[in-house]
């Protein structure tokens, strides 16, 4: 049997279902992204933490030139190692049937036969190639699956210049490429770049490195010190070419790893903290409201024997219900979110098996959160109710107590009509309320500045990227350096309309002991298809001589124009130079140093040389050129450079705008909640004054603007706050996002305020559509009836 | 105190007018049939036990709400096909209301309460002369929760006729008061009655207050029930309950 206080429960929230499903949506909301964070951020890690685990994933990472095998048994005998692997790496280019652009590739070599004991591979298909059986290889299955192939399947591949027929034996994942990265790409592109292993003997005979390693791999044993084997590691590999062992924060895949769920873990907590606190500042207000007009109610309840607590726990009962609902909508739509978003990450992050699981803990604890914001919102609105006695409950309310306030100075008194200090004094006899609900609106407008400069300002830097910088539509990477008449030769292949040669050559720069691995770029002084930019995006010129440096790595490096830098050359006869600072420029994505090419030529101490170049081309011919490319032994690596925006374009549309979607979904209905549920709460609480009025012979239109009058101020002030804190926000996401790899401008459009401004406002028009409705309908004689 | 008696043609007629509610499956019938008429400068007292139908007549009248048949006419104007708008003209320049709880609006001062009213008519007194009128020179500054329920109900009289109303209409004015300052509000409207010479009709179920009356109307299940002269009226100060 229901007992009839909770009947009377249930029939309030009926009455009431407005604002109980505008405050059930704010509080879905905050649960539907704490469970989408939690649960995604609870899948990834788990799997990664998985496959890590069982597949031995390598702690520490060392390249090299070349060193012979003998090396190993030094590096043995480096303490507190679990497992230590050498191997050999090389790039490769690829033909993959029916596909006629280029395709880049690493193959890693595999003990004969074996897993390797570091990074083992999870087979998804086939099997490992068989001893003494030449080309045979494994591939990654990112790339079987953009093409199609299958253990059986054959692929071209041109090894050090040498063209080879390999037969697939199997499909595979390994911990080392859950985001396989080609060299230099920002996004997975599977269709043209892949992973492949092959048997260490036929891939070292292939690249010439016969008793010898290029690539150490090892894990540790737990408790060691990962400092002290990096050191070792470089003191023994040193002589061998080695740039510096590294550990797993340097690692690709797994940066791009932990960036992600860094991220998550971020919006795991401050998106929920920001609906649950505008859901229990809401609940707060709709209580206060409702003991209000059930003082006499409560009374009665109290007369007749009902104890204060379970006076207090109906109301409790009644936000927590509505906390309840709200719950329901958000683990739903948070679980069928998930369900959606693990099948994207799935795409760009590539485990055994990412499954996701619903986590009663995860639930429990954002139902939890919920409601405790929500009492925390209630509490003191129903300590309040229960303890007045009864018979001050019966008798009827007192007239709200006004006071005069800043506009009843003689200048106001003059401009100001009644309805406007109305609408004044209650909202400054609610400051409060009234500062509460500005700020309630006002984080909406942030978040919906926020989703629009993040999405503007992608497209900005995409724009910069690809139409300032990177002008060219194909990047060549030679396999050696050659003389620089090798430059004009390439206008004589099909459909080049332009070339120009590079020269690039790996560094280290130092300065003051931070370091930073990279490339330096010999161009051109004003080169024609690589755009070199001031702060302001102006092209400039590069100086006769000194480097000039990315802004971003010069701060990194906490030098400024005019220092020194060390400068280590890592190719040919290793070589530390001092070099000035030049100037530093602009560029939103990587990082690199830049320099006259005939005045790198001089330092590395060699001619005119080049080792890649850039094209202007005929899309119509790739066809011809990409088959003659293909046939040039000379070239190790093509990059096509529209397919690589469009990559990147087609990954903002399917992640980032998703997240906008949703992002601009949830501003939105916390500016509708808050705003509909202040002009109901208002309307309720003037229907009398307003009858009045209407009694008095004010038209519908004149009390309508008492009411939205009130609304309009609130958004009013709401919308510049907003820009403010969305300000900041976007501010503050753009400091936290900012790294080498890539640098989002932080341009704020006109587009990026009035979006913002646009929501809230629409949000305001659809609440007062709706208390206007009531305002319609609103019966003087019945408003007046009761007291 | 002299007053001429069905001087001149009445302000309100009204002619078989009748209203129903509909409470789910029950027709509650608030008026069966009233015919009355109400005359320039006179004081009416409408009489009726509670429920009678007082409250739905005087909102008739006043423009608050819909007839169900019968005609009422002011003046040469009739209420019964008045649309919206007229309705909305008529309350704002014609009658003055007063209702047993004061709907003052809480967030104006006495003063502000009166002006919202002699800003949005055509001919008002200033918010002071009509303050003035119910004896609250003093008090204009008050907010409402400031002031007690008599000086509430009296701000509530200068605002229904600070717009110079030819009618007032109070609907049991004294109901929430004790019969010391029910007495205070009564003197107000009767003051204003002399010396405005407004047509007032007051509601109540308390025989006494019919003793101030020029005219009482006796109302008992939706239907006047009997109108009579009252040859020997009290001033309000002199009633007694
Ligand atoms: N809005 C309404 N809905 C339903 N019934 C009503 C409504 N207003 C009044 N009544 C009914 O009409 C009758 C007359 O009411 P009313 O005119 O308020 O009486 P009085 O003012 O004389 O006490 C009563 O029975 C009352 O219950
Ligand atoms: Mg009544």
């Amino acid at each position: 049997m229901v007992r009839a206080i909770n009947r009377k429960l249930l029939r309030d929230l009926y009455a009431l279902k407005g604002q109980v499903a505008a405050i059930s949506v704010v509080v879905g909301s905050g649960i539907m992204v704490l469970i989408l964070a939690a649960t995604i951020l609870d899948s990834v890690s788990l799997s990664r933490d998985r496959f890590y685990h069982t597949h031995n994933f390598a702690h520490i990472f060392s390249n090299l030139t070349r060193a012979p095998e003998i090396v190993f048994q030094r590096l043995e005998e480096i303490p507190n190692i679990a497992a230590l692997e050498t191997r050999i790496q090389a790039q490769v280019r690829l033909a993959v049937p029916d596909f006629e652009e280029p395709v880049r590739g690493k193959i890693l070599s595999l003990p004969d036969g074996e897993q390797p004991l570091v990074n083992r591979l999870y087979l998804r298909l086939g099997d490992l190639p068989e001893p003494g059986k030449p080309g045979q290889v494994v591939i990654s299955e990112p790339l079987a699956e953009a093409h199609a192939l299958k253990p059986g399947d054959e692929l071209e591949a041109i090894i050090r210049g040498r063209l080879e027929t390999l037969t697939i034996t199997g499909v595979a994942l390994s911990p080392e490429f859950i985001y396989q990265l080609g060299h230099g790409d920002l996004i997975p592109d599977y269709e043209r770049y892949g992973i492949l292993w092959m048997n260490r003997r036929e891939l070292a005979a292939a690249y010439d490195m016969e008793g010898a390693f290029n690539s150490v791999v090892l894990t540790l044993q737990a408790g060691a010190n990962q400092e002290m084997i990096k050191d070792a590691l470089d003191e023994i590999l040193g002589p061998y070419g080695s740039v510096g062992a590294f550990s797993r924060e340097d690692q690709i895949s797994h940066r791009f790893l932990q960036d992600e769920l860094d991220q998550l873990r971020v919006m795991a907590i401050i998106l929920p903290a920001i609906f649950l606190g505008v859901a229990a500042f809401l609940l707060n207000v709709l209580i206060n409201r409702i003991i209000n007009t059930q003082r006499q109610q409560i009374a009665v309840l109290k007369a007749f024997g009902y104890a204060n607590s379970e006076i207090g726990l109906h109301y409790g009962f009644f936000a927590g219900l509505i906390v309840i609902i709200g719950s329901i909508l958000g683990v739903l739509f948070g679980l069928w979110a998930a369900g959606g978003l693990v099948g994207l990450y799935a795409e760009y992050f590539r485990f055994p098996e990412l499954s996701f699981r619903l986590q009663p803990e995860i639930v429990t604890l954002a139902v939890a959160i919920a409601l405790t914001a929500a009492m925390l919102g209630v509490f003191k609105a129903v300590a309040g109710a229960v303890r007045s006695p009864p018979a001050e409950a019966m008798r009827p309310p007192m007239p709200e107590r006004f006071s005069r306030g800043w506009f009843d100075l003689p200048f106001w008194n003059r401009i100001l009509d009644q309805p406007s200090r109305i609408i004044l004094r209650n909202l400054s006899r609610r400051r409060f309320k009234s500062l509460m609900s500005v700020l309630g609106i006002a984080l909406s407008g942030a978040l919906l500045l926020l989703g629009s400069y993040q999405f503007g300002s992608v497209n900005h830097m995409l724009d910069t990227q690809y139409r300032l910088v990177q002008k060219m539509d194909i990047h060549l990477v030679f396999t050696d350096i050659v003389p620089e008449r090798a430059g004009t030769e390439l206008l004589v292949l099909p459909g080049v309309h332009f070339a120009e040669a590079y020269r690039s050559v790996p560094v280290r720069i130092i300065h003051e002991r931070i370091d930073y691995r990279t490339s330096i770029m010999g161009m051109e002084k004003d080169p024609a298809l690589r755009g070199i930019l001031d702060q302001n995006h102006a092209p400039v010129s590069l100086p006769p001589e000194g480097l000039v440096l990315t802004g971003y790595l010069a701060e990194y490096l906490g030098a400024s124009p005019g220092d020194l830098l060390q400068v280590e050359i890592l190719e040919g006869h290793r070589m530390t130079l001092t070099m000035e600072l030049a100037g530093v420029v602009y560029e939103p994505i990587g990082v690199g140093a830049y320099m006259e090419r005939r005045a790198l030529n001089r330092i590395m101490r060699e001619g005119p040389a080049i080792s890649g170049a850039w094209l202007l081309t005929d899309q119509t011919r790739h066809h011809e050129l990409f088959q003659r490319l293909w046939e040039s032994p000379a070239i190790a690596g093509i990059g096509i450079i529209p397919r690589a925006e469009a990559n990147i374009r087609q990954y903002i549309e399917d992640t980032v705008l998703i997240f906008m979607g949703v992002l601009l979904i949830m501003a939105g209905s916390i500016a509708f909640a808050v705003i509909y549920n202040n002009a109901r709460i208002a309307f309720s609480e003037r229907e009398r004054e307003l009858a009045t009025l209407r009694v008095l012979g004010f038209t519908r239109v004149e009390i309508a603007w008492i009411l939205i009058g009130e609304i309009f101020i609130i958004t009013l002030a709401a919308i510049p706050l907003g820009w403010l804190l969305g300000t900041g926000f976007a501010y503050a996401v753009n400091q936290a996002i900012s790294t080498d790899l890539f640098r989002l401008p932080f341009v704020l459009d006109r587009e990026v305020f009035a979006f913002s401004a646009a929501g809230v406002l629409v949000a305001t028009l659809l609440s007062v559509g709706l208390i206007s409705r009531r305002l319609r309908r609103l019966n003087m004689v019945l408003a007046l009836k009761t007291e | 105190m002299r007053r001429q008696n069905n001087a001149g043609p009445p302000v309100f007629e009204v002619r078989g007018l009748t209203k129903t509610y509909t409470m789910g499956e029950v027709i509650i019938h608030a008026l069966r049939g009233v015919d009355m008429e109400l005359f320039a400068r006179e004081l009416v007292v409408l009489l009726g036990a509670s429920g009678s139908g007082k409250s739905t007549l005087l909102n008739i009248l006043g423009g608050l709400d819909s007839a169900g048949g019968g005609e009422v006419k002011y003046q040469d104007q009739s209420l019964t096909h008045a649309g919206e708008k007229a309705l909305t003209e008529y309350r704002r320049n014609h009658v003055g209301f007063v209702f047993q709880f004061y709907n003052l609006i809480s967030s104006l001062t006495a003063r502000e309460n009166v002006a919202i009213v002699t800003e949005i008519s055509n001919d008002p007194m200033t918010p002071e002369e009509a303050l003035a009128l119910v004896g609250l020179e003093d008090r204009m500054d008050h907010f409402p929760a400031q002031l007690s329920g008599g000086e509430q109900q009296r701000v509530a009289i200068a605002r229904a006729v600070a717009k110079r109303p030819l009618v007032l209409m109070c609907d049991e004015p004294t109901g929430a008061l004790d019969s010391r300052t029910g007495i205070r509000v009564l003197e107000a409207i009767e003051y204003i009655n002399e010396q405005l010479g407004t047509t007032t009709v007051v509601i109540t179920h308390n025989e006494v207050i019919s003793r101030m009356a020029h005219r009482i109307i006796r109302i008992s299940d939706g239907r006047i029930a009997r109108g009579e002269e009252n040859p020997s009226r009290l001033p309000a100060r002199d009633l007694k309950w």
